[in-house]
């Protein structure tokens, strides 16, 4: 197990490296660059060459890749061209904003919907059953801005039951410790800030759970279906076991390990909902600021964030894929 | 495994929370004393301190904070007293001397005087090193030029001479020729007089990093020291906020909202969202189309005067054809910009005659007009043998300004129009940012775009001079009488006879038609139904210090 | 792959061996598909997912004949109907059955002329996307199949490529793809198909390597057919069903994707002809005055998107052993 995990992060070294320099050449072979993002109208031909040349980003690639890797030996990510922030920073600001509404997407998806996969699957061609996947069928067929703009209209404009944008109601004084907000909330004792930054999670979390939400009860549907059909259930039913104990012990259980498999899987593709969701939401997570480092080519951004994402995904991965050993005995990891 | 049951627990538990949220939230939705004003902005600020600024966000801030020598009068462009009460030119119009106000302390405590006006100028003016570069300070180049010591050749010298303190309250700046920019563009939020004890003590001036890695002081993140009747508070990335208290030594009539706070909201329809449901007081940039609804349902929707010209930009050199001043009369003849306008624009938006508002003096009303007209349009490229012209037509996509609101809606009604007199269009869209202001201002692979201008302060040369006072690859013309004119009137002292080499000037582009002005278009900014006393200002310049809750 | 992932797939491949077994090695194509059919016209999902497809593919077809106006002529502006700057955007009547859109052009006909964009956008970035992500699957699951060194380090080196797409996000990865090749209408199909790249290419090495493993490919082996052509003739065919269902379902993501980006400001610039993903993104600032605008695209890409999501689960489960009843 020990030697397992030093040769994942052996791995990682090389292919990290890897990583940089393709993403190096493709971000600096994009057409543009950083200087009219940061001038605007005012900029002219003369004052754009001068920051391209203050940029370095006259010289050739080997020569800006060289600088990017000294730096990044020493872990300096190097400031950010269009705020002038360090790099690290804007990263700690912003990737717990994602994380929140990752996992609060998450949580909503998983807790609505292995209940309903698993009715859906229980009740197989009854009302429940037709409901719930047509509704996972238009859940993933729902754009989601258009979602976020339809919930906003009910529950934050209509209804006032829930805030339509931010992490935060500006108005509270919230300590800052680790940038989660509901966590700073529970370290500090300000329950005020940490349930206001839950309430604030409500409605983005649900936009971004409806896609997830409808693929997890397919998969749940189906995986328990294909288990309902299994000898051993037949005989656990056949040996007067309740229904209770069967779907704990033997369906659910069984049924759970092609379900967490897809989690695993869409953890990933949040990130690319969390885009859409952040604009429409002003909800500050590295998504929607990804895409504008992208717009504004500011690269030490992109080439810092995207190496920093790589490594937490390559460590979630190895992470997942040790406690299937622990979930599952007849795994084993080599 | 046993996932069922913790999974549950943690659902049982987030939804307790929730409730627990929800009680919250009720309970301070009650007693909600109305002392915070939250104005949503479509853009994080990017730096407090102004004399490194040029994105509106930034300035927005820094104009509650700070003060200026002069500032725009309420809710208009003409210069009015600000930390100065009086400014006077002497005869040559090159030294200009400002009586101070007095009794005006800086948020640290430290008193407003001479000497801090001349330790501010002489910081902007003896800038070294990263300093110069274009992104750091780019007002102070827009408007003096260059530095004591250029360290880059493309640099012009500066118009900026020396500043010396003649008494506590009495302060003379030398410049090195008359012109036009004095004391106009000293009402710029960039020449905001900051405290000289924060400059120094959070090393406003030390720009650290390298030049591929620059790194901002700290007085510039978190330590903004200024005059105005808010101070400095908070800036929460992490929240998308920034938040201002009311400066209880203002020498001016305090602020009378306590606190004000800047939430950054980029979706234009999540801000109307969010004000609609009461998590804001107000928003900046409010699309066309939302006015009148948002009028209707009673929200104090404010319309700034029109301070920007849209035009649709000709460069004659990279198809000789439209060197031919025929072919550009047909051009500003086959569209019908009224109809854009009527549809496209906000309500109260005008077409424009001329490269610059009415309401800017050198404006000319007897410029020459190009009316729409298909007929006469298509006679005209007869005659100049062009009938059978394509143009690359430029327009950006991803953005909005203050004069743009709909760059695509707006492109597509003009190359209907170009094509109903013949003209083939080819459509080049291309993102703002970084593509379209490169390719449309250098080279000439670009017939015709759309640009505009939005005024800094109220004189004509910030708009037609901006645009036409020497060759640029924009429009692709070289016409050295005009060049001349415009550096004679940019020199005039005298403010009369200047104001008549503009209008002269108006004429002149007018008939050489370099490009089609368009429109001007107010740009609105919103707030709640219970907010009253701010003045839209055509520079948006509004001061949050006048707004109150009603009822 | 991740460890779970490979013991399903024993699982699944044992599923399968019995079922193959039980047919002769030529008919068993033929076969498996005629009874995927045969379920599947008795799947009331799927005839309404293919009653859905069918009168989509009709409007798209032949509907762009037989609209009332042209969907670029902006009559609505020229006299004076529309003036959307000031907030009125007439709705339906007598001869504008949808009204107008926010540029004085007739909504219903561009819908309908929409269709045929839409389902092009759908079809090419989903082939795009097939035909790159079956070549690496395939020359991956063909190489790990062939085994040796060589196989096994070819399948490594794909698969790594495979995986770090996956690790950057899909609209991202789009987005960039839009940045580096501008925008337009090819633009935007590359962009949508690299999306689906790795999917593809997963699922079709995943079951080329189940396939390899079957009793079949063993019996070609022993005698003597050249591995090359087992994997070319023999497990390629039959590693194909999932890949054509997956297709069918990412044809529905295909023009949710396209439509996200062009609310990012990607999306086709060619203002000529109209595309229901463009006209929900340029509808967004008229939502306050005449939401109708969002509203029919929208409409239009969900039950769209919801017929090929229908046809394509039934496909799935017609042609799943293990849901046979």
């Amino acid at each position: 197990m020990f030697r397992f995990i030093v040769r994942r992060l052996l791995q990682l070294i090389p292919a990290l490296f890897g990583l940089s320099i393709l993403l190096f050449i493709w971000l600096h072979k994009l057409p543009g660059g950083p200087e009219s993002a940061i001038l605007g109208e005012r900029g002219t031909p003369e004052m754009r060459a001068a920051i391209r040349e203050n940029l370095g980003l006259d010289e050739p690639i080997l020569v800006q890749y060289g600088r990017f890797m000294k730096r990044m030996i020493q872990l300096d990510l190097g400031t950010s061209i269009a705020t002038k922030r360090e790099v690290t920073t804007e990263f700690l600001e912003r990737f717990p904003g994602t994380v929140e509404l990752a996992l609060t997407a998450m949580i909503i998806a998983i807790a609505l919907g292995i209940p309903l996969g698993y009715l859906a699957a229980r009740r197989r061609g009854r009302f429940l059953d037709h409901v719930s996947v047509a509704g996972s069928l238009v859940g993933v067929c729902v754009p989601v801005f258009f979602l976020a703009y339809v919930l906003k209209a009910i529950f934050a404009e209509n209804l006032h039951l829930f805030p339509s944008s931010g992490r935060q109601d500006p108005t509270i004084d919230a300590t800052r410790v680790t940038n989660f907000f509901v966590l700073d909330g529970l370290l500090t004792r300000e329950w005020d800030a940490a349930a206001d930054a839950l309430w604030h999670l409500v409605l983005p979390g649900l936009a971004l759970a409806s896609i997830p939400l409808a693929i997890i009860v397919r998969i749940t549907r189906a995986s328990v279906l294909e288990v309902l059909g299994e000898d051993y259930i037949r005989t656990a039913e056949a040996k007067g076991l309740t229904e209770r104990m069967v779907r704990n012990r033997h369906v659910l259980r069984n049924a759970m390990l092609p379900v967490s498999t897809t989690i695993g899987l869409l953890t990933g593709s949040l990130l690319s909902g969390a885009v859409l969701t952040e604009t429409v939401f002003a909800f500050s997570g590295i998504g929607a600021f990804i895409a504008d480092s992208i717009n504004q080519r500011d690269y030490p951004v992109l080439m810092g964030f995207i190496m920093i994402i790589a490594v937490i995904f390559v460590l979630v991965n190895l992470i997942v894929d040790l406690s299937y050993s622990l979930i599952d005995p007849r795994v084993r990891v080599r | 495994m046993r996932a069922p049951r913790p999974k549950a627990a943690i659902a049982a538990v987030a939804v307790a929370a929730l409730a627990v949220a929800g009680c919250a939230e009720s309970d301070r939705g009650g007693s909600g004393s109305k002392d915070t004003l939250v104005f949503g902005v479509a853009g994080d600020p990017k730096v407090l301190d102004p004399s490194l600024a040029s994105d509106g966000e930034s300035l927005r801030v820094a104009r509650q904070i700070f003060e200026t020598l002069v500032r725009p009068e309420e809710g208009g462009t003409k210069i009015t007293p600000g930390l100065a009460e009086s400014w006077t030119p002497d005869s040559t119009g090159t030294v200009w001397t400002f009586k101070l106000r007095s009794g005006v302390k800086f948020h640290d405590g430290t008193d407003f005087n001479a000497e801090a006006v001349c330790v501010n100028f002489n910081r902007w003016y003896n800038a070294t090193g990263l300093m110069q570069s274009p992104d750091v300070t780019p007002y102070w180049q827009d408007v003096m030029g260059g530095f004591a010591k250029n360290e880059r050749e493309d640099l012009p010298p500066s118009l900026f001479k020396s500043c010396t303190a003649k008494d506590a309250t009495t302060v003379e700046l030398a410049f090195t020729r008359p012109s036009s920019k004095i004391p106009a563009a000293l009402m710029l939020p960039s020449f905001s007089i900051h405290s000289p004890k924060a400059l120094e003590q959070y090393q406003a001036s030390t720009i650290g990093g390298s030049a591929d890695n620059i790194q901002y002081p700290p007085y510039a993140m978190s330590h903004p020291t200024g005059t105005g009747p808010y101070k400095f508070k908070s800036w929460d990335v992490a929240n998308k906020t920034l938040t201002l208290e009311r400066y209880e030594g203002y020498s001016g009539p305090a602020a009378k909202i306590k606190t004000i706070v800047f939430k950054t909201i980029p979706d234009e329809n999540a801000r109307k969202q969010a004000l609609r449901s009461g998590d804001i007081q107000g928003y900046d940039l409010v699309g066309p189309a939302d006015v009148k609804p948002l009028q209707d349902e009673g929200f104090n929707v404010l319309t700034r005067p029109a301070f920007n010209i849209l035009y649709l930009a000709i460069n004659q050199k990279g198809n000789p054809k439209l060197a031919d001043i025929r072919v550009r009369q047909a051009i500003a003849h086959a569209l019908n910009r009224q109809a854009l306008v009527d549809s496209k624009l906000p309500p109260g938006a005008k077409v424009a005659i001329q490269f610059m508002p009415d309401t800017v003096e050198g404006w000319n009303p007897s410029v020459r007009t190009y009316e729409y007209d298909v007929n006469k349009a298509k006679q005209l490229l007869a005659e100049a043998g062009a009938t059978n012209l394509t143009l690359r037509f430029h327009y950006p996509t991803e953005v909005t300004r203050p004069y743009m609101p709909n760059p695509k809606d707006i492109f597509e009604l003009l190359s209907a129009d170009l094509q109903a007199v013949g003209i083939k269009v080819e459509p080049i869209p291309l993102k703002w940012s970084p593509d379209y202001l490169n390719a449309t201002t250098a080279g000439s692979a670009h017939d015709l775009h759309l640009l505009g201008w939005t005024g800094d302060y109220g004189d004509a040369y910030n708009f037609i001079g901006t645009m036409f006072d020497r060759q640029k690859d924009e429009w692709g013309f070289n016409n050295p009488e005009l060049f001349a004119l415009f550096e004679k009137a940019d020199k005039t002292a005298d403010q009369a006879a200047r104001y008549e080499l503009y209008k002269e000037l108006n004429a002149k582009v007018m008939e050489f038609l370099p490009g089609v002005p368009i429109s001007h278009s107010p740009p609105a900014i919103v707030f709640a139904k219970d907010v009253t006393g701010v003045k839209a200002s055509p520079l948006t310049d509004e001061r949050f210090s006048t707004a109150e809750f009603t009822s | 792959m991740t460890i779970t992932e490979r013991a399903r797939r024993k699982a699944e491949k044992l599923d399968r061996l019995g079922e193959l077994s039980a047919a002769r090695d030529d008919e068993r194509g033929v076969s498996l598909w005629q009874e995927a059919f045969r379920r599947l016209r008795r799947n009331p999902a799927a005839i309404v997912g293919a009653v859905i497809l069918g009168v989509f593919l009709v409007v798209a077809i032949v509907g762009p004949f037989f609209v009332p106006y042209s969907p670029t002529d902006t009559m609505g502006i020229r006299e004076g109907l529309v003036k959307s700057g000031q907030g009125i955007i007439p709705g339906s009547s007598g001869d504008h059955w949808l009204g107008f859109d926010h540029q004085g052009r007739d909504e219903f006909s561009r819908l309908v002329v929409g269709a045929r964009q839409t389902l092009l956008v759908g079809v090419v970035s989903t082939l795009i996307g097939l035909a790159v992500g079956a070549l690496i699957g395939g020359v991956a699951g063909a190489a790990a199949g062939l085994g040796g060194r060589w196989g096994r380090w070819v399948d490594g080196v794909l698969m790594r490529v495979v995986d770090m797409m996956l690790a950057l996000p899909s609209l991202l990865l789009a987005v960039s793809i839009a940045a580096l090749l501008g925008a337009g209408l090819d633009t935007v199909m590359i962009a949508v198909g690299m999306v689906s790249v790795p999917v593809f290419a997963r699922l079709l090495r995943g079951s080329m390597i189940a396939q390899s493993g079957s009793d079949y490919v063993l019996a070609a082996a022993s005698l003597g057919v050249r591995r090359s052509k087992i994997a070319l003739s023999h497990v390629l065919p039959n590693s194909l069903a999932p890949v054509i269902v997956q297709a069918t379902l990412t044809l529905a993501t295909a023009i949710i994707e396209a439509a996200a980006l062009s609310f990012l400001g990607l999306g086709n610039p060619d203002t000529a002809v109209p595309e229901w993903g463009v006209m929900l993104a340029d509808a967004q600032p008229y939502l306050g005055i005449r939401p109708a605008l969002a509203i029919y695209p929208a409409v239009a890409i969900i039950i769209t998107a919801l017929g090929f999501t229908l046809l394509g689960e039934a496909m799935r489960e017609a042609l799943d052993p293990k849901l046979r009843k």
